[in-house]
């Protein structure tokens, strides 16, 4: 195994579209509830201790090789909007077409016959920690780093947000950060004993709400 | 409809006891209306208090039906860290197709009454005998609902997260199963979480393929300008064996960070959950909608629709869930 593999798997220009998703920040700065720095750390604060729990600990769960199916269907019951729905399962189709590539395995193979129309994004970044040779807590981290930094770059863009203090947004979520990733992969491996009931399920009703609204809008930046 | 075979519960007069007396000075009383006797009047908030002393936390224990169970009190005094009930409903189609009601066991804060009911379906409702739950309390309610029976559940006012002497959490735990071809409407008031009470709240909702079922689930943050307590509440709903929503929410003091910003609810101070699960879904799924500035319906994954709404207080959140479910209906 290479530790040096969750670099590239986390790293921003990994070519699996999630640039084009904002992660409910567009929504948000509409509604004038992100307008600066400060607004965007909490937005991101409040995303991390939700969906991006649970998007870590499905990760995990999947890094650790708890089977696809059962996750995607948790990740379904976890994520209520349809139009999010849609937006994971369309990551998680690109995120697969490129982990094939990088690191070839019979476990991403199958996932991709399982689900010709994509799996969940989560559930697909931890099978391909797995095909990296990454572990659980791994896989977590790399979800966790995404569900802050894809909002704070989205924001850069919306507002005209300076990146250094984006940037400076996601080192302080640093140690938020490494204790919604520890928590995911104890979870996950709970999941392995006894089974996906055991994943957290946290909410957030704004990010719900918002996005069903984003998907109808005619014009828009971001995709989710 | 109102006094059918299984009104076991209806017109018996309540026992009315008032316990731990010394353990919780200051515990808030339900007003007393000695005239509703178990029945819940057209027009009064069918509370059973009435001629309890001043110090204790009434209850009511209504049912004929509770023979051979240890008594209320016996259970309370057995575990004075808090109150542990547990009530249960089962609902059964009789021969006839009317709905009956051969299980209607209230427990200590948990009374339950039959109540007047304008179609078909059996009505139950929830009387808030005791206030509460307080820290350290345990209640449990679980409502089973046979094969093509139909019944709705209501309650007769708010349920009050207080706050309890050691800061000991309570637990309230609502389980319900619906059969092929039953049909659960489950539509209590609000849960208010008070400032100070903390307050561990997990429904789950088990349909069989066939079934329906109406759930509403309303979470008010404090009283009128008052900080919540900590609350935290998981809803789970099941259709025919599969997971189709599992949702967590953790908001008030303790939380964790983040909760009442931009992405969670951000100063709302009522949010609210409404599951419909139909079969008929399952051709036709109701389309996403939003429903004002912070309220979207939304298809699950399976023959259910979800909606969502935040809002400043309880009132304008109960307007959109009902404008939401004419809609749906």
């Amino acid at each position: 195994m290479s530790r040096a593999a969750l670099l590239v798997l986390a790293d921003g220009r990994f070519p699996a579209g999630g640039h084009a998703h904002s992660g409910g920040a567009e929504a948000a700065v509409k509604a004038g509830r992100i307008t600066g720095a400060a607004s965007l750390e909490d937005f991101c604060r409040g995303r991390l201790h939700t969906t991006g729990a649970v998007s870590a600990a499905l990760a995990a769960a999947a890094a650790l090789g708890v089977a696809p199916g059962a996750l995607d269907e948790a990740a379904d019951a976890r994520t209520p909007s349809a139009a999010l729905r849609v937006a994971a399962r369309r990551l998680g189709r690109q995120l697969l077409r490129a982990a094939r590539v990088a690191w070839p395995s019979p476990g991403l193979d199958a996932l991709a016959r399982e689900f010709p129309k994509g799996a969940h994004q989560p559930v697909v970044l931890g099978a391909a920690a797995r095909a990296a040779g990454l572990g659980g807590e791994d896989a977590a981290y790399c979800s966790a780093y995404e569900s802050v930094s894809g909002p704070a770059t989205a924001v850069v863009r919306l507002l005209s947000l300076d990146p250094f203090d984006a940037t400076a947004v996601l080192a302080r979520l640093a140690p938020d950060l490494d204790d919604v990733a520890r928590e995911a992969a104890k979870s996950a491996l709970r999941a392995v004993d006894e089974g996906v009931d055991a994943l957290p399920a946290a909410s957030a009703p704004l990010l719900e709400v918002g996005a069903e609204g984003h998907a109808g809008w005619a014009v828009r930046l971001f995709a989710s | 409809m109102d006094c059918g075979p299984g009104d076991e519960g209806d017109g018996s007069s309540p026992v009315t006891t008032p316990t731990r007396t010394s353990s919780t000075p200051g515990r808030p009383s339900p007003p007393a209306e000695p005239s509703t006797a178990g029945r819940s009047s057209a027009a009064g908030r069918p509370f059973i208090a009435g001629q309890s002393s001043t110090a204790g936390r009434p209850f009511t224990e209504g049912q004929s039906s509770t023979a051979g169970r240890p008594s209320a009190p016996a259970r309370l005094l057995a575990s004075p860290a808090g109150v542990h009930a547990h009530a249960r409903i089962a609902a059964r189609a009789d021969p006839h197709g009317r709905t009956v009601l051969p299980v209607l066991d209230g427990e200590g804060p948990l009374a339950l009454r039959r109540t007047r009911a304008t179609g078909p379906a059996a009505h139950v409702t929830l009387v808030g005998a005791m206030s509460g739950p307080l820290g350290g309390d345990s209640l449990a309610i679980d409502a089973d609902v046979g094969a093509g029976a139909r019944l709705s559940v209501g309650s007769a006012a708010a349920t009050i997260a207080l706050p309890g002497q050691d800061g000991a959490a309570a637990r309230y735990d609502v389980r319900l199963t619906v059969a092929d071809g039953a049909e659960l409407r489950w539509l209590p008031e609000q849960l208010i979480s008070v400032r100070g009470s903390a307050l561990r709240v997990t429904t789950r909702a088990d349909v069989a393929e066939g079934g329906r079922l109406v759930l509403r689930e309303e979470q008010v943050l404090g009283r009128t300008g008052e900080e919540p307590g900590l609350l935290h509440s998981r809803l789970t709903v099941r259709y025919a064996g599969r997971t189709l929503l599992d949702q967590e929410l953790t908001c008030g003091p303790g939380a964790p960070a983040g909760w009442d910003g931009p992405a969670v609810l951000a100063g709302h101070r009522a949010v609210g959950q409404l599951v419909v699960v139909r079969p008929e879904f399952a051709y036709e799924s109701p389309e996403s909608a939003v429903l004002g500035e912070s309220a979207a319906l939304t298809p699950l994954a399976g023959p259910a629709a979800l909606i969502t709404a935040l809002a400043p207080d309880a009132l304008r959140l109960r307007h959109i869930l009902d404008d939401a479910l004419s809609r749906l209906m």
